[in-house]
């Protein structure tokens, strides 16, 4: 039984600071984190791998600083990690991200199970797991808040999708995107973090998968989209009437607003 | 083979049907399709996979010139990704439109990605607007907690996009309107490797549909302080919403939660207590109509966004408030 997870290394979202007039997210005010929904899907793994056994392996692509984040996931519970790190990937889209990390996993030979998180709270596509799967040409399944069984040979999880919640089976390969509601991610032990310090994570860069994926499939030149300008939304004005002390003329206030909005028609 | 602007022509919208309801999303696709096509002298089509018995003319009076059903009588009874998909590739291929529009819905999400990989197309998600500039589409989508809107181009045929619920209107309908509906049967119908078992049915509970939210934040203490909340709620004809941080505190179920990873509202009144106002929650209910706040802590965010706030303690002022409507109505 093998298990690929595909973790992202993002900033900490509840704290990073937004830089308006630039457009962009000021990186340094802030630490990175795994993104939190990978963490479920990783958890996944772990207890899946805890009744089969089998290997698991997260899987992220990033910058050379995103070994730390796997260094995390071993400590969490993975055997092993990869990180696709190269220049050329930089600027991908979600297409060439998505090619870069199928590519990545033929390299490994392939996995049984694959999990993904529904979306990264930067990128924030929730593309990344389906286009993944339909680059390996297996079957996914989205939006995951329960599995309810599992064996040697295939899955069966619940789905939340058209408003619905379905009871879905898969044998293996598949790969599967998962919510935060699926389980509570245990912290990594004392001992685990440890041996996580000196593990070595290998680097693979574009020469490492040139035999599964061409260099005008990775980076921005295999991307299929361009973000062309980046505008910065003006900041909505509202009334902004604000009552501080008296209670009573502030609940007549908002009594008075209520009956303008006709919400009190009995 | 990959498809180049000089072959592709039209715009596609997927309409997504459960049990033969088409869902709304699709009818605001067409109503911007219509729009978009208009810019660009082009075909307004849509394609629904369904029962070959589903009336699927009311995507024509909603303004579509050409329906694609793709007909069979068990298959797309459930929502089976890779059964949709593998339809949808050969029908994207024969047809080649240049611009393909999915619904941002749960199941949009899932299915278009697979069918952009398929394609080897681009694929923006959950935009809010689409603009046509010298006549290639603009796919523009909020980004980093709603703090950015990024204007997106393909460099792919098709032009591929989610669409968020509620960003556009509904076309109108039309009954009068003509169109042509080409029934086909499905180019694939089983051996998909996933088996979909069974719908768990379960309380229907959609907050977005509601006209009034009074929320619940952190700043509600307990399970039974709810009540009030709900007593609120129900004296202005609304539901209860609450912030993940009440969500997680075990106060209320997940489905009222509102924000980014919740659902987004857009109610003609949206009352926040005890709720601090943080991006991923206003990123959720900022497109109300009227925001009330109410906080006992005078620097809360969410009085910088508030319409109408009260700065205080919302054990003291809720009663208050509903003492207050009930003698009102008495
Ligand atoms: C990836 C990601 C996704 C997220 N998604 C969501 C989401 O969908 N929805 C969401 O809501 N959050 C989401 N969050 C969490 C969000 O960042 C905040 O942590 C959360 O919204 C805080 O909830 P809160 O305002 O209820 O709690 P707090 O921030 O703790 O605020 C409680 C407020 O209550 C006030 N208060 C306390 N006592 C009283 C009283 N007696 N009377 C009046 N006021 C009182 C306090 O002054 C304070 O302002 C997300 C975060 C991340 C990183
Ligand atoms: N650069 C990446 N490396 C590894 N996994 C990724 C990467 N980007 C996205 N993913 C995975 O895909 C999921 C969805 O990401 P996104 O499409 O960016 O919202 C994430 O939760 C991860 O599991």
């Amino acid at each position: 039984m093998r298990i690929v997870v595909l973790v992202k290394q993002v900033p900490d979202m509840e704290r990073v600071k937004f830089d308006c007039e630039a457009g962009r997210v000021d990186r340094s005010s802030a630490g990175t984190e795994i993104n939190p929904f990978d963490l479920n899907a990783l958890e996944a793994a772990v207890s899946i791998q805890e009744q089969l056994g089998g290997k698991i392996i997260t899987l992220s692509m990033g910058p050379a600083a995103a070994e730390d984040a796997l260094k995390d996931t071993i400590a969490r519970g993975a055997d092993e990690s990869v990180l696709l790190s190269d220049r050329r990937f930089g600027g991908a889209d979600v297409k060439a991200t998505a090619k870069t990390i199928a590519a990545a996993i033929k390299k490994l030979g392939g996995a049984d199970l694959i999990f993904a998180g529904i979306q990264t709270v930067d990128g924030d596509t929730g593309q990344v797991g389906p286009e993944t799967a339909g680059y390996l040409d297996i079957p996914h399944i989205s939006n995951v808040d329960f599995i309810s069984a599992y064996s040697e040979t295939d899955i069966t999880v619940v789905s939340n999708v058209m408003e619905g919640s379905y009871v879905k089976k898969s044998s293996y390969p598949v790969l599967i995107t998962v919510t935060k509601d699926i389980n509570q991610p245990r912290l990594p032990s004392m001992k685990r973090k440890l041996s996580a310090r000196k593990a070595h994570i290998p680097v693979w860069g574009y020469e490492e998968l040139q035999d599964y994926i061409r260099e005008d499939e990775i980076g921005l030149q295999g991307s299929a989209t361009k973000v062309k300008r980046i505008e910065v939304p003006p900041a909505v004005t509202r009334k902004g009437q604000v009552w501080r002390e008296n209670v009573e003329e502030a609940i007549d206030g908002l009594v008075e607003v209520l009956k303008k909005a006709k919400v009190l028609e009995v | 083979m990959k498809m180049t602007e000089k072959d592709c022509k039209g715009i596609l919208v997927f309409a997504e049907q459960k049990k033969e309801r088409i869902h709304r999303v699709s009818y605001e696709l067409l109503g911007k399709g219509k729009e978009l096509a208009a810019q660009l002298d082009c075909p307004l089509c849509s394609v629904v996979l369904g029962p070959p018995d589903m009336d699927v003319a009311e995507l024509i009076y909603r303004g579509a010139d050409i329906v694609y059903h793709i007909t069979d009588p068990m298959a797309f009874a459930a929502p089976d990704e890779v059964l949709y998909e593998q339809n949808l590739v050969r029908l994207i291929r024969d047809v080649k439109p240049e611009i393909c529009l999915f619904g941002a819905t749960n199941f949009g999400r899932s299915l278009a990605p697979r069918v952009a990989a398929k394609l080897g197309a681009g694929l923006t998600a959950d935009c809010t607007h689409l603009a046509i500039d010298q006549g290639q589409l603009v796919q523009i989508r909020p980004a980093f907690s709603e703090n950015i809107l990024a204007h997106i181009q393909s460099t792919a045929y098709p032009q591929m996009a989610t669409v968020r619920y509620k960003e556009f209107n509904e076309a109108p309908r039309d009954t009068n309107r003509k169109g042509q509906i080409k029934a086909m049967e499905a180019y694939v119908s089983d051996n998909s490797p996933v088996k979909i078992l069974e719908e768990i049915v379960k309380e229907d509970f959609d907050i977005a549909d509601a006209n009034v939210v009074v929320a619940a934040g952190a700043g509600v203490k307990a399970k039974e302080d709810l009540k009030m909340l709900q007593e609120l709620a129900e004296l202005l004809g609304g539901k209860l919403g609450a912030s993940r941080a009440a969500v997680e505190a075990g106060l209320i179920a997940k489905d009222h939660q509102v924000g980014y990873s919740g659902n987004r509202v857009k109610p003609s009144i949206y009352i926040a207590c005890g709720i601090s106002g943080a991006p991923q929650h206003i990123a959720g209910m900022k497109e109300s109509g009227i925001i009330i706040a109410i906080n006992s802590d005078p620097s809360a965010p969410i009085l910088n966004i508030a319409d109408y706030a009260i700065v205080g303690n919302l054990y003291e002022i809720i009663p208050k408030m509903i003492r207050k409507l009930k003698n009102m109505k008495s």
